[in-house]
């Protein structure tokens, strides 16, 4: 007995360790990117765009990044949505819950969730030369969206699995066909895990260098069309980090702060709309 | 037909498009990127561009091995580290911890997974590369000054380095698959070796973990997929020089997702480097779509059997 | 009826978070004897029984007053040894839950956790209880492949040759044939019949039939409450309590 009570013990211990590490990394990613970003944050950063020699060290600031890489977020949540939610939605309501058609889908959906995102990249890279694209937004959003395609789709699903079959039965019920439904009672009821949805979406889009890197290009200046490239936050700190100017690293180290404080809101904000949508789920 | 059927029919039309489009996804970007590896292959056998280690692409030598290598080292050391912590984690919190707790901890942990990227590089560089080179590399080098730690690179950016990295964006997908098989096993299960007289400990060892073996093996395939595609956070902190194989865990490693991502701007510039480039970028997407193939379908077994 | 006295229920309260599973039993469990505890559905019978190997421990938010004793000793103290106490009991499921191991390893899992290793030793150990529960001529000859692929009525004689292969003094079935055809249950309770001469049995069951089949002793459970109990002839021909009558000429069920 005194055996299987050590033995017990010795892998408790290695539990709370190993659950510790995993734990306490977290904590120190944030904290070590707190205490060396934030006193490297001045307003300036956050309201101007760079100007001449702001990678050797003068002034300006990432407002071109910041507003960038919002702007091609909302463009490839929007271009992204359009695709998964009629595809969602399809799986849900238009197929039998058994359908193969509608496991090989969802198979593949996962497979393409886990290719790399610098594949992506070089994919939107060769669509950009076919299509006639330099370097541009239009050329990173569709990569963008391409890329987080897999991640909304699935997210949405489990939000769509989780409506009870009653209720759309009833509206069938009632003489409306599959569109009725879906579009004015299913997709009423899943609006908030929808949101959750775009939001988590959207934070995976907007930190990603890799899809960017050959296909959104970079510019000092802010977003204005959508031929033209665009500066993104992820890109922007890589290459103020790249400098040996220790002033610009500094700032590299800001601008991680503000994309990780970006990130972190709009996790809490899905949890939060996550728990409210689970509460509010007609049963 | 009246109209609203019209809409109907239309609409399921189009979005059965979507998902065709979606299904064909995978294979256009397999044959996107065959399409311009062409080039390069019409040249150079495969077996030369895979396994030469000449990468000298101004001469036109385009041999990858050297970057295999690099992703296999940084992968396999991120794999070391990740799959035993996450495992005794996600065991840890499947059935040891309170409902309470897990409900705090796995946000927390799924918080991990969103990172950008390019912010676990700028750690990397700020925590983890100063403990490389500081205490890491001169311990090991003094103590034990054989393969796979001796090396002459003290400047940090090692394999191990990226390796660690790496080891921590990899942590939140073991855990959340892990957790989530282990607490699928049916707690009957739990019940009748427990009702034997068994420890906790052992119930888990023998009988849940048993079960879970199938998921358990889809989550570290998974994990391993994720690692070896990752690409600016090991760029950032590798050393990415050209110096050919990596010899020890403290030598620069120059992964091949980094490889691509640097050539950006001399690409096009170059007779074949592009091609070269993108076949290398095709290579990746087989091996990850391969690897996913397998653990999303481990996973479906899984769920199948239990019904 | 004169017996010896096994197990010795005093005062227990089981609490799920606000919800009181089982008020205020006190009873004796008799020695070898088979003991049916009888009762409608979510009233309890699972708890108690469950709650006598300490299984219940394992439920989020539990809480528990009173005491148990088994041979004398309280298995609530905060000394002794659960384990220890499990050893005692062997439980049979009312779905039989096969260890994802072979059939041999599934009924060499309990004395091997105990520490056993000598091969030799479980040999005869898994032939002695296969045998004990029927199973033996049908699986000797492939002893070592997986357990989830024989019958449901095979895979629950198999975990009766496990539980007792720990050698305990006691067996706890909970609905043990609910999930077998006729047969199956035929043989289930046959070997019941026969390992009465060596353990004290409780059996919860809602089939009365099964009850009037096998029980020498009868407890009958409505809303965790004790309503009555007593030796099996006088509870089904006999019964003092309302209550207990209602149930027993299936009124209420």
């Amino acid at each position: 007995m005194d055996k299987r009570k050590i033995e017990e013990n010795i892998f408790k211990i290695l539990m709370i360790f190993s659950t510790s590490i995993v734990v306490g990394s977290l904590i120190l990613i944030l904290v070590t990117i707190f205490l060396k970003g934030f006193p490297a944050l001045n307003l300036d950063m956050l309201i101007k765009t760079p100007k001449g020699g702001y990678y050797l060290g003068k002034e300006g600031g990432i407002l071109n990044a910041i507003l960038g890489s919002i702007v091609l977020g909302i463009g490839a949540t929007f271009l992204a949505l359009l695709i998964s939610l009629p595809l969602v939605f399809y799986l849900n309501l238009y197929l039998k819950k058994n359908s193969r058609f509608a496991l090989l889908v969802r198979f593949l959906l996962d497979v393409l969730w886990g290719i790399p995102s610098i594949v992506y990249g070089a994919f939107g890279f060769i669509v950009m030369i076919f299509l006639g694209l330099q370097a541009s937004l239009l050329a990173g959003i569709i990569t963008v969206a391409l890329l987080i395609l897999p991640i909304m789709s699935r997210s949405i699903d489990e939000v769509l699995k989780m409506i009870p079959f009653e209720l759309k039965e009833a509206s069938y019920a009632l003489g409306a066909t599959k569109l009725e439904t879906a579009l004015k009672v299913v997709f009423r009821q899943a609006l908030p895990g929808i949101l959750t949805s775009i939001l988590i979406a959207f934070g995976r889009g907007i930190g990603d260098a890799a899809s960017v890197l050959f296909t959104a290009g970079f510019t000092d200046s802010l977003p204005h069309s959508l031929f033209r490239p665009v500066a993104t936050l992820p890109l922007a700190i890589f290459f103020q980090l790249g400098t040996p100017f220790p002033e610009v690293q500094e700032r590299g180290y800001a601008s991680a702060f503000i994309l990780t404080i970006i990130i972190l809101i709009i996790s809490i904000a899905s949890r939060i709309l996550t728990r409210r949508f689970t509460r509010n789920i007609v049963k | 037909m009246n109209k609203r059927r019209f809409k109907d029919v239309f609409a399921s039309k189009l979005m059965f498009l979507l998902c065709v489009f979606v299904l064909s996804l995978a294979f256009l970007m397999a044959f996107g990127l065959y399409q311009r590896s062409k080039p390069i292959l019409a040249i150079k056998s495969v077996k030369e561009l895979l396994f030469s280690s000449k990468w000298h692409p101004t001469q036109g030598q385009f041999g990858l091995s050297s970057f295999i290598a690099g992703t296999f080292w940084v992968t396999a050391i991120a794999m070391l580290i990740a799959v035993p912590l996450s495992i005794l984690t996600a065991v840890f919190l499947s059935e040891y911890v309170p409902k309470k707790v897990r409900e705090w901890i796995k946000p927390v942990i799924d918080l991990l997974a969103g990172i950008s990227p390019v912010v676990y590089g700028v750690w990397g560089i700020i925590a983890i590369v100063p403990l490389v080179r500081d205490y890491l590399m001169p311990f090991f080098s003094e103590k034990l000054p054989f393969f796979p730690f001796a090396s002459d690179n003290y400047t940090g950016f090692t394999a191990l380095t990226g390796g660690i990295v790496l080891a921590v964006m990899v942590f939140p997908i073991i855990i959340s698959i892990v957790e989530e098989v282990v607490r699928s096993v049916p707690f009957e299960i739990r019940e009748a070796s427990l009702a034997l007289g068994a420890t906790k400990w052992q119930t888990v060892k023998y009988a849940v973990l048993r079960k879970a073996r199938p998921g358990i093996m889809a989550a570290i395939i998974l994990g391993l997929s994720r690692a070896f595609g990752e690409t600016m956070a090991v760029l950032m902190v590798a050393g990415c020089s050209l110096h050919g194989f990596p010899k020890s865990i403290f030598d620069t490693a120059y992964p091949l997702p980094a490889l691509i991502a640097n050539t950006y701007g001399e690409m096009m510039s170059i007779p074949l480097y592009d091609s070269a480039v993108l076949l290398a970028a095709l290579f990746l997407l087989v091996v990850t779509v391969l690897f996913n193939m397998l653990g999303w379908g481990l996973l479906l077994y899984v769920e199948r059997r239990e019904s | 009826m004169e017996f010896k006295t096994h197990i010795s229920v005093q005062n227990l309260n089981v609490f799920y978070g606000k919800e009181q599973a089982l008020r205020n039993i006190t009873i004796d469990i008799p020695d070898k004897k088979i003991i049916a505890i009888i009762g409608p559905s979510g009233c309890g019978k699972t708890t108690l029984l469950k709650s006598f190997n300490r299984l219940i421990d394992s439920v989020d938010d539990i809480r528990v007053s009173g005491r148990v004793l088994v041979d004398g000793e309280d298995i609530f103290d905060p000394k002794t040894e659960v384990t220890h106490i499990r050893k005692k009991m062997g439980l049979l499921s009312q779905s039989p839950y096969p260890l994802p191991m072979s059939i041999y390893d599934n009924v060499a899992y309990g004395p091997r956790i105990h520490g056993l290793r000598d091969k030799k030793e479980l040999d005869r150990i898994v032939e002695h209880y296969l045998k004990e529960s029927g199973l033996w001529d049908e699986v000797k000859d492939r002893l070592h492949t997986p357990a989830s692929r024989i019958s449901v009525g095979q895979q629950q004689r198999l975990c009766l040759a496990r539980g007792l292969a720990v050698e305990p003094e006691i067996i706890l079935a909970d609905e043990p044939t609910s999930a077998l055809d006729p047969r199956s249950s035929q043989r289930i309770e046959q070997s019941f019949l026969k390992l009465k001469e060596q353990y004290t049995i409780i059996i919860v069951t809602h089939i009365l039939r099964q009850a009037r089949r096998l029980a020498d002793y009868v407890v009958f459970l409505y809303c965790g409450e004790l309503i009555e109990h007593g030796p099996a002839e006088d509870i089904f021909e006999n019964p003092k309590e309302e209550m207990t009558k209602e149930y027993i000429k299936g009124v209420i069920s």
